[in-house]
C-alpha cells in the first residue's frame, strides 16, 4: 500500500491544472486524505462523511439494478413469446439487459461526471460527491430503448441548469435525477410515454413485429452462446399475437383494474416482472433497499412514511368517490402499479431538496403521496404523477421549513 | 388549546392560488389533447376537488404546526413544587445527544505537581483586546492574588496571578497580541492577603468592587456570548454544572477536594451577586457518583440532568430550567471557579488549585493530577510533548485547544486529553475502515455495540463538503431549535434567524456534538463563534 501511495503522489499534476481536478478525486477516492482536524473546536470527528453516505445510496440501488437489467430482457423475450418463464434464457436476458442499461449508464457518468469535473476545476473546488446517486438513478428511471442523445441531453440539462448553476453539490433545489427525467418527459414525450417505449427492441409494439437487433446480439453474443452451445438471440423472431406493451397503469386508466388483471396478475406486478422504467417495477426490492436507507438513516423514514400514508389517504378518497374506473382501482392495488415506490424511497428523500426540519418532512412526504397520487389518477396524457409531485413539492420545501423555523423563533422572540 | 391561524399567512394563500391556476391551467391542456370521452362538467368538479383538497391540507398542516409547537412550548416553563421548605429535586430527561465511549479513562490515582511556570492567556477571554496593558515589570516579584494585567476595555477588571513568583515576560503572537503572561513560581506559594469584606453587611457594589480588583470577575462568565461579565448589569440567575458528561471527563468529586466549605461560601457570594436565583445541576443518571459536597449546598436550587453527553453542559441546563431570552444576561460559574471563588471569603487568598484529569489513549498514565490555574502542561506530561505523532489537548476531544508551543492549561478547563495525530492516509477508509472509531453514523455497525470503547486519532475522516446531509445536528442537540438553519443563518448573516433559533443561549461546547457528527466536516464552532463576535459587535 506504501509503494502504491508513493508512486501515486510522484505522478500528482501541477496544481491548479483540470488534470489535477482529476487526479485529486480519483486520489481521494482511493485514500481517505490524511487531513487532521484544527487546533480548535473538536479534535476527533466521526468517520462519516459524504463519499461514504453517497455509496451507501448506490449500494441500495444494486438489487434494483440487478433486476432492472434482467427484466429489461425478461420483458423483450415475453414480447416475443420465446423463454417465458422467469429464469429461461437466462443468460440471453441478462445478456440483452446489458446491452441496453450499460449504454445507458455509462453515458449518463461520461456526460454527467465531465461537467462536475468541468465545474469543479472552474471553481477551484475539490470534486463533490453528490453526482454518485444522481448518476446511478438516472438510468433507472428511463424507458430502456431512450436514444442515448435524449440521455445526454437530459443529463446535461439536468446537471448544468438544475445543479451547477445553484452552486453544485448541496445547492440544488430539485432533485437532479428527476429533473433529467423531466427534461426528456418535456422535450421528447413520445419516447417515454405511451404503450410503445417499455419493451425494448422493437420499432412498433404491435403483433408480427420483427425483432432489431445489433452487432452485440447477432454477433458477439451469438458467437459467444454458440461456443457455449447454449441458445442465442433469433433475429427473425417476431412479436406474438395479443400481446401489449401497455403498463398496468395505463391499462387501468382504459379500464379499471379489471382490464389490469386480465393481462397482469397482482403477484406478477408485486415481483415487478412488468414492463416500465428499468428500475421501478419489483416493489420488495426497493422496499429492502428502503430498510437499508432506514436503518443506516441515510433516507429519512419520515418522508417514506408519510408519503406512504398520503397515497393511501388520497386513492381511498378516490375509492368514495370512484367517478372513473381508475378512481375505482382499490387503493392497496394502486400501490403494485407504477413507480411509488421507487420514487418515495430514492427520489423524495433527496436530503438536499426535500424538507429539512423533522416535521416538515412528515408534511413533504405526505403532500408528495396526495398530488402524486392526484395527478396519476386525474391526469389523463400520461397516467403517473410521482415526478411532477416531487419536483413540486421540492420547490415548496423551503417554504415549509421557513415557515416551521419561524414558529420556533416566534416561540422565542414572543416570550423575550 | 386555542386554534389560530397565523401560521400560513396571506403570501402562502396567494402562492397556493398561483399553484393552483397552474395546476389548472396543465390539466386543461392535457385534456385537450386526449379523446374526448370526459365531459367538461367531469373536469371542472375534478379541479374543484384538487384545489379544495390542497386548500385543507396547507390549512391542516398549519393547524398542526401550531399544535405541535404549543404543545412543545410546555417545556419551557415548568413549575416546581416545594415541600417542607425544602425544593424538590427536578429531574430533567434528555433524549438528545451522545456519549463517546474512548479508552485512556483517567485512573484513580492523584498526584500533585508544582510546575515551574504557569500563565495566563488573554485569548482565554472572548471580549478582551488582544493586547492588555501588563502591570507588572519583568522580573517583578508577585504573590498569588496579585494583578498581572488589565483589558483596556475594562481597566477595573483584574486578572491576577494563580501562583506567587518572578514575572518572567509575555510571549507575543500573531499582530503583537499578548498570548501568555508567565511566571516564574516560587517552591512555596506566598498568598497575597486579600482583604475580604464581610459578606452578611456589605452590598453588592462592594462585593463586585472586590471580586474585579482581585481577580474573581473572570472566573464567572456571561451569556449570552460565553464572555467575561459587562460592567454594568446584574445577572438574572446564576449556573452552575456540578457534572461533565464529556468524553473522559473525570469525577466530579475528585476535584471538588473535599472543599465543602468553600463551595457553600462561594453560593453564598453568588447570592449577593443575583437578585434571581442560583440553580445547580446535579448528575441524574443511573450510577451518578453524588458526593455530599455537592448535594448539601444551601441556597441553590436543584436540578437533575439525566441523558447522554451534553447534559452535564451548563448551557443544555440554563436552557432546561429558564432559558436565555434576548436581554437576558445570565452567569455562569465551573465548581472549581466557585472554590476559588468561596476562599476568597473563607481564606482571605486567591486560592488557585486546580484538580486536573489527565486522558485519553496516547496518555501514558491517565490520572488525576492536583496543580495550579494556568499551568505548564509540559512538566506535567513532558513525555507527550516529545512526540510530534502525539496531541495533547487542554481540554476535551470536542472542545479544547491543542497545546504545543503554548503548552500552559487554559483558564476554563479541568481536563487534559492526549491523543495520537491521526495523518495518515488510508486506502478506501471510506468504503472498508481499517480501524474502529467512534461513529453515529448507522453505516457502521457501531450503533449495535453500545458499550464498546473506541481508541481515536485526529483523522478528520474525510474532506469538508457543503450542507447536506439533514437532521443529524438535531439528534445530538438536546435544544429546541433547528440546528443546520441556525448554522445557516450565522454563515449569511442573518440577525433574525440567530437571534430567533437561540444565538443567546448556545456557546461552542454545546455544538461540539453536531461538529463532531456532521457528515460534511464543517466548522461548527468556529461558524457559531464569528455569529457571536458578529452580534456582539452588532449590539
Amino acid at each position: 500500500m506504501n509503494k502504491l501511495l508513493k508512486f501515486i503522489k510522484k505522478i500528482e499534476p501541477k496544481k491548479g491544472t483540470i488534470n489535477h481536478t482529476l487526479y485529486d478525486g480519483l486520489f481521494t477516492f482511493l485514500f481517505t486524505p490524511n487531513d487532521t482536524t484544527t487546533p480548535e473546536g473538536v479534535h476527533i470527528r466521526d468517520r462519516i462523511d459524504l463519499k461514504r453516505t453517497m455509496v451507501m445510496v448506490v449500494l441500495a440501488l444494486q438489487l434494483c439494478y440487478l433486476f432492472g437489467t434482467y427484466n429489461i430482457g425478461h420483458q423483450h423475450f415475453q414480447a416475443l413469446g420465446i423463454h417465458t418463464g422467469f429464469f429461461n434464457g437466462f443468460h440471453l436476458k441478462l445478456a440483452y439487459g446489458l446491452t441496453k442499461l450499460l449504454p445507458l449508464f455509462i453515458w449518463t457518468h461520461v456526460v454527467g461526471l465531465g461537467i462536475e469535473f468541468y465545474f469543479a476545476w472552474k471553481k477551484g473546488h475539490p470534486i463533490e460527491e453528490g453526482f454518485l446517486v444522481s448518476g446511478a438513478l438516472i438510468p433507472l428511471i428511463m424507458p430502456p430503448d431512450l436514444p442515448i442523445w435524449m440521455l445526454c441531453l437530459a443529463v446535461a440539462f439536468a446537471v448544468f441548469l438544475g445543479k451547477e448553476a445553484f452552486g453544485g453539490t448541496g445547492m440544488n433545489i430539485w432533485n437532479v435525477a428527476l429533473l433529467a427525467r423531466a427534461f426528456v418527459f418535456f422535450a421528447y414525450p413520445t419516447t417515454i410515454s405511451g404503450d410503445q417505449v417499455w419493451i425494448a427492441g422493437f420499432e412498433n409494439i404491435l403483433p408480427g413485429a420483427q425483432v432489431e437487433y445489433g452487432w452485440w446480439q447477432t454477433s458477439f453474443f451469438n458467437t459467444l452462446f454458440e461456443w457455449f452451445g447454449w441458445a442465442q438471440f433469433d433475429p427473425s423472431a417476431t412479436i406474438i399475437d395479443g400481446f401489449t406493451g401497455a403498463t398496468p397503469l395505463a391499462l387501468a386508466y382504459e379500464g379499471g383494474w379489471d382490464k389490469v388483471t386480465e393481462i397482469y396478475s397482482s403477484s406478477q406486478m408485486f415481483w415487478g416482472t412488468i414492463p416500465g422504467s428499468i428500475g421501478e417495477t419489483s416493489k420488495p426490492l426497493i422496499i429492502l433497499g428502503a430498510l437499508m436507507l432506514i436503518i443506516t438513516k441515510i433516507g429519512s423514514w419520515r418522508i417514506m412514511v408519510s408519503g406512504l400514508f398520503g397515497a393511501i389517504v388520497m386513492s381511498m378518497l378516490f375509492n368514495l368517490w370512484g367517478a372513473t374506473p381508475f378512481m375505482n382501482v382499490p387503493w392497496q392495488d394502486q400501490l403494485l402499479m407504477g413507480s411509488f415506490w421507487f420514487a418515495i424511497v430514492y427520489m423524495a428523500t433527496d436530503p438536499v431538496t426535500a424538507a429539512g426540519t423533522n416535521f416538515g418532512k412528515l408534511i413533504y412526504g405526505f403532500l408528495i403521496g396526495m398530488i402524486g397520487m392526484i395527478v396519476r389518477i386525474i391526469n389523463p396524457a400520461y397516467p403517473e404523477g410521482w415526478m411532477l409531485a416531487i419536483l413540486f413539492m421540492n420547490t415548496m420545501a423551503p417554504l415549509m421549513d421557513h415557515y416551521i423555523v419561524e414558529s420556533n423563533m416566534k416561540k422565542r422572540l414572543k416570550s423575550a | 388549546m386555542k386554534m389560530r391561524r397565523t401560521i400560513f399567512p396571506s403570501n402562502w394563500s396567494s402562492i397556493s392560488i398561483a399553484t393552483m391556476l397552474a395546476v389548472l391551467i396543465s390539466t386543461q391542456t392535457g385534456y385537450s389533447q386526449s379523446s374526448a370521452d370526459n365531459d367538461m362538467v367531469t373536469i371542472g368538479l375534478l379541479l374543484i376537488l384538487i384545489v379544495l383538497i390542497i386548500g385543507a391540507v396547507a390549512v391542516a398542516s398549519s393547524n398542526v404546526i401550531q399544535i405541535a409547537v404549543q404543545s412543545k412550548q410546555t417545556n419551557y416553563h415548568k413549575d416546581y413544587s416545594e415541600e417542607d421548605g425544602l425544593p424538590s429535586r427536578q429531574v430533567h430527561q434528555l433524549k438528545k445527544g451522545m456519549d463517546i465511549l474512548l479508552k485512556g479513562a483517567s485512573k484513580n490515582k492523584f498526584t500533585e505537581v508544582h510546575t515551574s511556570r504557569y500563565a495566563l492567556q488573554p485569548f482565554n477571554f472572548h471580549n478582551i483586546a488582544p493586547i492588555p496593558k501588563v502591570v507588572v515589570e519583568d522580573g517583578g516579584e508577585v504573590l498569588a492574588g496579585d494583578p498581572l494585567f488589565y483589558d483596556k476595555q475594562h481597566p477595573d477588571v483584574f486578572f491576577v496571578s494563580p501562583v506567587s513568583g518572578e514575572m518572567a515576560g509575555i510571549v507575543r503572537g500573531a499582530k503583537r497580541a499578548v498570548n501568555q503572561v508567565i511566571v516564574l513560581a516560587d517552591r512555596e506559594i506566598k498568598y497575597k492577603k486579600l482583604n475580604s469584606p464581610d459578606l452578611k453587611s456589605s452590598d453588592r457594589l462592594t462585593i463586585r468592587e472586590f471580586l474585579k480588583k482581585n481577580g474573581g470577575w473572570p472566573l464567572f462568565r456571561q451569556r449570552p456570548f460565553n464572555i467575561l461579565p459587562d460592567n454594568e448589569g446584574d445577572p438574572r440567575d446564576i449556573f452552575i454544572s456540578t457534572f461533565d458528561t464529556a468524553p473522559l471527563a473525570g469525577a466530579m468529586s475528585a476535584k471538588i477536594d473535599g472543599r465543602y466549605e468553600a463551595i457553600q461560601k462561594g453560593v453564598e457570594v453568588l447570592h449577593k451577586l443575583t437578585d434571581g436565583k442560583v440553580y445547580m445541576g446535579i448528575d441524574g443518571r443511573k450510577d451518578a457518583e453524588l458526593p455530599r459536597e455537592l448535594t448539601e449546598i444551601n441556597g441553590v436550587e436543584y436540578h437533575a440532568f439525566d441523558g447522554p453527553h451534553p447534559c452535564g453542559n451548563v448551557g443544555v441546563q440554563i436552557h432546561h430550567i429558564d432559558y436565555i431570552k434576548k436581554g437576558d444576561i445570565v452567569w455562569t460559574i465551573g465548581v472549581q471557579e466557585l472554590i476559588t471563588l468561596g476562599n476568597m471569603f473563607l481564606l482571605d487568598i486567591y486560592d488557585a488549585q486546580r484538580v486536573i484529569n489527565i486522558s485519553g489513549n496516547a496518555a501514558h498514565d491517565p490520572h488525576y493530577v492536583k496543580t495550579y490555574l494556568g499551568a505548564d502542561l509540559s512538566e506535567i506530561v513532558p513525555e507527550s510533548f516529545d512526540d510530534p505523532g502525539i496531541r495533547v489537548i487542554s481540554g476535551h476531544v470536542l472542545h479544547g485547544n491543542k497545546k504545543g508551543e503554548n503548552p500552559f492549561l487554559d483558564f476554563y478547563t479541568q481536563q487534559v486529553t492526549i491523543i495520537p495525530e491521526g495523518d495518515q492516509y488510508e486506502m478506501f477508509g471510506w468504503l472498508v475502515p481499517q480501524s474502529m472509531r467512534p461513529s453515529a453514523s448507522h453505516t457502521y455497525p457501531n450503533f449495535l455495540f453500545k458499550d464498546m470503547k473506541y481508541n481515536v486519532d485526529t483523522n478528520k475522516h474525510g474532506e469538508k463538503r457543503a450542507f447536506v446531509m439533514t437532521g443529524q445536528y438535531e439528534e445530538v442537540l438536546p435544544v429546541d431549535t433547528y440546528p443546520q438553519q441556525f448554522f445557516k443563518g450565522i454563515v449569511t448573516q442573518d440577525i433574525d434567524r440567530m437571534e430567533g433559533l437561540g444565538i443567546y443561549e448556545l456557546v461552542e461546547e454545546d455544538v461540539a456534538l453536531c461538529e463532531f457528527v456532521c457528515t460534511s466536516k464543517q466548522p461548527l464552532q468556529r461558524i457559531l463563534r464569528e455569529g457571536l463576535d458578529y452580534m456582539q459587535y452588532e449590539a
